[in-house]
C-alpha cells in the first residue's frame, strides 16, 4: 500500500500517521506538501491528517481546503482513489467538498483531548473491514470543532445510504447524548462519501495502533486498508 | 484610486451558535438588559483597487462563495462603501 500524506502549515499529526502507517503497512509514506500539485505516481492511500492547518484561521480547514494540492486530491478521488481525512483532515474534507456538511464549534464550546468510544456501524467498507459492524473501539480525539452538522436533507440521506460510518457510544455500544462529546448530530464521528471511497473522522485511530500507546484500537483501520490492497492486486 | 467594501458573513437561522449563545450568557450576566439572543458572524474589510464598481462586485460575490463564507451554515452580504 503506497500511502500519500498530505501536509500543511500547522499540521501536527502528520508523524503519527507516518508512524502508524509504516508499522502496519511495513512501507513509509511519501509526505506531500500543500503547495506542490501532483501526488506520487501509483498512489493507493492519501491521508489528510490532523492539526491545525493555517492556525484554524477564517473557519477550521477552509483555507487548506483551497491549496494547489487538493485539485490533485479532488481528481484522485474522483478516480476512486482512497481517501483516509482524520480530524483537521475532515474539516479540510468538508470544506474541499469531499464530504458533506461541516464540523462546527463543540457544543459545550470546550476543547475535547481524551479517549471516547467508538461503534463502527459497517465493517463493509475499504476502511473499516477490519473491524466487525457493531463492534466498539476505544480511540483517542482532540479538537474544539467536532460538532458534526448538516442539513436535514443530508442527514437523512447520510442515515438512509448507511454511510454514518462511526458513531460516538458507550463502552457497550450506546447511542446516548451523554457519550455525543461534542454534540455532534446524530452522534456522527466519521461518515464515507457516496462511492465509499473517501472516509472522513474527527478521532485519532492513528493513535492507537501499538502497545506503548495503551491500547491498539485504532490498528484494525490500517490493518484493514493493507488487506483491501492486498485483495486488489 | 481605491474602493472600500465590507463582506457580512452570518450564520444561516437554524444552525446552532454555541458562541453566540455563550456570548448571550455573558451579557445576561453583566445585567445589559433587555438582550434577547446573541448570533455571533464575521466582518471582513476588503480594499479594491480600481473604480469599477460592477467588477467589485462580482470579485467580492466571487470572494464570498469561494472562500469567506461557508454556504452550507452561512449568508453573506457585500456592501461597497466608496
Amino acid at each position: 500500500m503506497k500511502s500519500a500524506i498530505i501536509v500543511f502549515p500547522g499540521i501536527n499529526r502528520e508523524r503519527d500517521m507516518a508512524r502508524a502507517l509504516t508499522l502496519i503497512s511495513g512501507r513509509e509514506p511519501a509526505m506531500v506538501w500543500h503547495a506542490d500539485s501532483a501526488l506520487p505516481a501509483g498512489t493507493d492511500l492519501v491521508v489528510i491528517p490532523g492539526g491545525f492547518s493555517y492556525g484554524d484561521y477564517l473557519r477550521c480547514g477552509a483555507i487548506a481546503a483551497r491549496a494547489p494540492i487538493m485539485d490533485a486530491v479532488r481528481a484522485f478521488a474522483a478516480k476512486g482513489g482512497l481517501v483516509l481525512a482524520i480530524c483537521n483532515g475532515f474539516q479540510i474534507a468538508c470544506e474541499a467538498g469531499l464530504l458533506p456538511g461541516v464540523l462546527m464549534r463543540n457544543a459545550q464550546l470546550r476543547f475535547i483531548c481524551r479517549d471516547v468510544y467508538l461503534r463502527v456501524e459497517r465493517s463493509d467498507t475499504a476502511f473499516t473491514r477490519g473491524y466487525n459492524a457493531g463492534q466498539v473501539i476505544r480511540v483517542p480525539v482532540a479538537h474544539g470543532e467536532g460538532n458534526y452538522i448538516a442539513d436535514g436533507e443530508t442527514i437523512a440521506r447520510l442515515e438512509g445510504e448507511g454511510r454514518v460510518v462511526f458513531r460516538y457510544s458507550s463502552p457497550d455500544g450506546m447511542v446516548d447524548p451523554n457519550w455525543n462529546h461534542n454534540g455532534a448530530m446524530n452522534a456522527i464521528a466519521g461518515i464515507i462519501n457516496e462511492r465509499g471511497n473517501v472516509l472522513g473522522m474527527m478521532p485519532h485511530p492513528e493513535n492507537h495502533v501499538e502497545a506503548a500507546m495503551g491500547r491498539t484500537d485504532g490498528r484494525g483501520l490500517f490493518a484493514g486498508l493493507v488487506d483491501h490492497f492486498k485483495l486488489a492486486a | 484610486m481605491t474602493m472600500k467594501a465590507r463582506v457580512t458573513v452570518t450564520l444561516k437561522s437554524g444552525i446552532l451558535d454555541p458562541q453566540g449563545k455563550a456570548i448571550e450568557g455573558a451579557l445576561k450576566s453583566l445585567g445589559v438588559g433587555g438582550v434577547a439572543s446573541v448570533r455571533q458572524g464575521k466582518v471582513f474589510d476588503i480594499e479594491l483597487e480600481g473604480a469599477d464598481r460592477a467588477g467589485a462586485e462580482a470579485a467580492l460575490k466571487n470572494a464570498a462563495e469561494k472562500l469567506l463564507a461557508n454556504t452550507v451554515i452561512e449568508n453573506y452580504r457585500i456592501e461597497v462603501t466608496g
